[in-house]
Parts: structure tokens; sequence; C-alpha cells
């Protein structure tokens, strides 16, 4: 089985300056919440939506003497991410205090994994269109606690803090600075969010920030992201900017296009880019400084004191990794070869799980090609325009694979198909059944067809002589005989007709 | 390995303890001491020797994934200074 189409990497952005042109280098830190019931550290649940501070423990609110005991789940899915990225999975990791004071984390750090994280290298396939994707490497997932909820627009002199979210166990996705522009970056995102889904470790809801991105941008002169690549030397790169917490690809590309022109337009006036932390403002369809630069944040590391190293046998490593779903690379590379499809219709089809095991049931022990067609076209045309996801589709993978089956047989043509995929959208029913109880069976006895034709010939003498001189008209008889047929006589056999009895 | 006055002030102020100027020399100076006194053990040999992590031979504990705790959101405000429908309320912090 193949684990991916070929492909061949796409040309980097240039952005052209006043005085030259520019790349972009970008690096991204996904932050992935994981599909847990309970927090990292504590029984406190991780619903969204609850009332403010309800899904907080003592731990969460680090009450004095309250100790941190690991989700057996949350490591689990961290090693099943590690696992869908094709990383190494590291069997000795160890959490460490990251110390910061912010309102809304209560303990005064965070917990993560600076020193020993629980995945290591690994790498995603970023798709830009057919036979056209990025590779981008992964340098680390680590595990760690998010922090909790800051309001600031409900009183003009206080911030409102609601800890439920505080605690909630997150894997970061670090990625190596190899996205070269704005959109190669959203289908980063989209793809790892893709990939998330399909193991099931994140739902990928950015709107509720169960997926969110810092963004990295520096800007270079062509030529030295290969001269960074040969090196491994970072200086290469430029100084980098970095854009926190987006959770819109939109804003991301956005974000960065502005960032790099920015760094350009001060690199061409002579001045240098300050590393610093960044803000997007998406009213303002701008980056603004963060921090202030004196204060450079020190974070003090140190391992957690009241957390033993976290060891995994490979044994239970091996048995998820044998427990995998197909991911969407493999499983789009096998709706090429085995339902001979176009990359791009794969790519439609095997977009979300959901959508993927839809068409699969459609198309067994049915021509692929056409249940792509149907899948895509007809249903998914219809589904996206009404603003459905498949979970809410009207017509079940049964009734539509019925529908294909009576095209398959010649009961029906494929333009009664879409009237009959019409009815079974609005009203629902056995596709088989309403073709009955409806009378739209095509007619396929030549008989009926030909005194159809007959009759239309005998109406319109006017019609045949223009035809017979015009070949090209025999098309407006076969519509007057499909029209006096109401559309069931089939087509084919209608054409064949009107050619011989016009004797073209 | 020493500690300036400076570095004490840092640390202070990252540690959101307020030192005032007059004492961050006696505050520098004890913190030497103590990292003196830490260094003695480096005087120990450790080549091939794995980190000792806990004096039993323990493996981090786990539990499984099940909401056993929360609930309790008055229990949780009871301490605040402030708090105000359901949030704790704190002086505005916007960055």
């Amino acid at each position: 089985m193949l684990d991916h189409l070929a492909y061949e990497a796409p040309k980097p952005k240039v952005i052209a300056g006043a005085r030259h042109d520019w790349e972009l280098v970008i690096g991204m830190e996904v932050h992935a919440q994981v599909a847990s019931q309970a927090k990292l550290f504590s029984g406190a649940s991780t619903a969204f939506g609850a009332e403010p501070n309800a899904n907080v423990s003592f731990v969460d609110a680090a009450m004095p003497g309250m100790l941190p005991v690991i989700n057996e789940f949350c490591v689990e899915q961290a090693v099943r991410t590690g696992l869908g990225l094709k990383a190494k999975i590291n069997l000795f990791s160890a959490f460490d205090r990251k110390n910061y004071f912010y309102p809304d984390l209560p303990q005064g750090y965070q917990i993560s994994q600076l020193y020993h994280p629980i995945v290591g290298d690994g790498e995603v396939i970023v798709d830009m269109g057919p036979g056209l994707a990025r590779r981008v490497r992964i340098e680390r997932i680590h595990l760690e606690q998010d922090a909790g909820k800051s309001i600031h627009d409900m009183d003009p002199a206080l911030s409102f803090v609601d800890l439920n979210r505080t605690g909630v166990a997150l894997m970061e996705i670090v990625s190596r600075p190899d996205i070269r522009s704005p959109e190669e970056a959203a289908a980063y995102v989209a793809k790892l969010r893709q990939i998330l889904r399909y193991l099931g470790t994140c739902d990928g809801n950015m709107q509720n920030g169960n997926l969110r991105a810092d963004v990295n941008v520096s800007v270079c002169r062509p030529g030295a992201y290969e001269r960074y690549l040969e090196t491994g030397d970072h200086r290469h790169l430029g100084t980098r900017c970095e854009i926190k917490n987006m959770n819109s690809m939109r804003f991301i590309q956005q974000a960065i296009e502005f960032e790099a022109r920015r760094q350009i337009a001060i690199l061409e006036e002579g001045g240098e880019v300050v590393q610093e932390t960044r803000l997007y403002d998406p009213d303002r369809g701008e980056t603004r400084s963060m921090r202030s630069k004196e204060e450079a944040h020190d974070y003090r590391y140190f391992p957690d004191p009241d957390l033993l190293p976290l060891e995994l046998d490979q044994a239970w490593v091996d048995a998820i990794a044998a427990a995998l779903p197909e991911l969407p690379d493999a499983r789009k590379a096998r709706y090429v070869t085995q339902f001979g499809i176009t990359e791009y219709d794969a790519g439609v089809l095997t977009a979300e799980a959901e959508n993927a095991a839809f068409f699969e049931e459609v198309a067994r022990g049915r021509d692929g090609k056409q249940a792509a067609n149907w899948v895509i076209n007809e249903l998914f045309g219809r589904l996206n325009r009404e603003g459905h996801t498949i979970a809410e589709s009207p017509v079940s993978a049964a009734q539509l694979g019925a529908i294909l089956d009576l095209i398959a047989a010649g009961t029906i043509s494929g333009k009664i198909a879409k009237e009959l995929f019409e009815i079974v959208y609005t009203e629902g029913g056995d596709p088989v059944r309403i073709v009955e109880e409806r009378g739209m069976r095509q007619v396929t006895d030549a008989g009926a067809i030909e005194a159809a034709v007959d009759a239309v010939i005998a109406a319109n003498p006017a019609q045949v002589e223009k035809a017979k001189a015009n070949p090209k008209l025999a098309g407006w008889f076969v519509g007057q005989v499909m029209k006096a047929t109401e559309g069931k006589a089939n087509p084919a056999a209608v054409n064949a007709l009107v050619t011989r009895k016009l004797g073209l | 390995m020493s500690i300036d006055i400076d570095t004490a002030r840092r640390v202070a102020k990252l540690a959101r303890i307020s030192v005032p100027e007059q004492d961050l020399a006696a505050l520098a100076e004890e913190l030497t001491g103590i990292l003196r006194f830490m260094e003695q053990l480096n005087e120990v040999n450790v080549e091939d020797v794995e980190p000792m992590v806990s004096v039993t031979p323990m493996r981090l504990k786990r539990r499984p994934d099940g909401v056993t705790d929360g609930g309790y959101p008055e229990k949780i405000l009871a301490n605040a200074p402030d708090a105000r429908e359901g949030f704790f309320a704190v002086p505005k912090v916007v960055e």
C-alpha cells in the first residue's frame, strides 16, 4: 500500500520588496486539546461551555497540598498522535515547570515537557494541489496544561477569570521552519487538523479554541534557506517574530502576510527586526508587539518534583500503533489506485473520515468513479450549499447506493436519477419504491419509443426537412421525444431511432 | 557561582517578592552561600551513574480518564478576595 501519492515540493513564495526579493520562513507551534473527558492531572471535566469555575478541582485551583496524577488516556493520545505523524516515540519523557505569573494560572507555573518530550522527530505532508506537497518536519510533541480564561470586557476596571480550561491536556506540536508561504501555513494547520480528527485524538474545533497556532515568521534572501538546510544554522533564516494564539486559517494567512511585509520594510530601511511576541488584530489587519522588550521572559524551567518521569513500555506503544486507522495520505492514495478517481476527487472524499466512510459504503460493489461523482457533485455539493455536514445528510449511503443500482440496471436514466435524488433528499423513502410508485421507470420498450418518435416526426414536417439539410437539428427531435415521454425514454435509444428515421 | 545584586533583584522580581534595595546585597550574599553549599556536590564523581528520581522503585502513577472531581465553584471561589458572577475578579490585565 502506498503511504502517499508521488509529489513535488512547491516553490517558496517570493515577496518583491522595494530593493530586492525576499522569501518567507515559517515554523509553527500548534496547541491541540486532547479529546479526553477529564483534565491532564485532575479528575475535573473538560466539557466546553460549563458555568464559570464549575469544572475546577482543588488540583486545578492549585490549593496547597494537592498533587497531580496523570491521565493515562491523555498519554495514549499523545502517543497516537506521534505515531500518526510517523514520529519517534520517546519511552522516557518527563515533566517540567514553566514558571510565570498570570491571573489565569493559579499554580504560578505550567506543567510542560521542555527537556524530555514524549514525541520526537516526525513529519506532515502538506498538500498544495495534485502532485504538489510540502514535507514539513515535526520537531517534537509535548504534553502540557492549558491555562484558564480571562475575560476583559465584563467590567471597566476588572478582569474576570474562569479556571474551567485550567489544566486541560494540550499536545503542543512543534514544526521545523519548513513552511514557505502563508497558504502553506494554513494548509499545514488544515492537514494537521485532518490527521488529528482521523486519529480521534483532538476534535479540531478551532472556534472553541481546541486547536490554536503560534506562528514564527522571518524573512530572508533567496538562497538563505538552502544554506540553512545544508548547515543547520538558523541564523541564515533571519530574526523571527512569534504571532501568538491564532484560531482561524484565514487570520493565520493574513497575519503572516502582514508580518512579512512589516519585517521587509524594516530590513530594507536598514533596521533590525527585534525578536518578540506579537498579536494579530484582525480588525485592523496588523500585528502588534505583545510584551515589552526589557522584560524578556525567563521561565526558569526545572523538573517538576511532584511527577516521576513518564516511562512507556514498547509493547504498549506497539499495540497503539497496530490499532491506528488508515490515515488521510494512505487513504487518498488507495482511492486513486483502487477506484481510478483523480487525486483531486480523492482529496475531497478523504477530507473528513466520516465523508470517506460514507463514500466507501456507496462505492462498495459498485462503480467507484460513478459513486465518487454522485457523492461529490450531487450530495456534497448540496450539503455544502445548505451548510450541512455528512452526519446531517438526509440521504443515507444505502439510499444513494440504491439510486446508483437503478441507473446501472437501466431502470432509470441519469437524468431521472437526479430527479429521484431530489425526491429522496427532500422527502426520504426507498428509491426502488419511489421509482415504481411514481412511474419513473425509463421506457426501454422499443415499440413505445418508436411510436413516440414517429409521432414527433409526423407532427413536424418542416423540421424534418431542415434536419435533413442540417443533421445537427436531430437533437431537437430527441428533445421533443424526451418531453413527450416525460423524460422516461432511454436517451440513447431515442437518439438511435431519430437518426435512423430521419435517414441521417 | 556567585549571585550579584542585579541577579538578586531580577530573581526577586521574577518571583514577585518585594525586596527593598538596601536588602539586596545581603540577599545576594545569602543566595551565594546556598549555591556554594550545593556546589560541594560537584566534587562527587557521578560518571555512569543514572540520575535517581525516587528513593523507592516506583513508576509514575496513572489514573483512567473519567470525571471524578469538580462541580463546586463556590468552594473554588471561597478564598477569592473578590469574586463576581462565578468568576474570580482581578485588577484588569490587558496585553
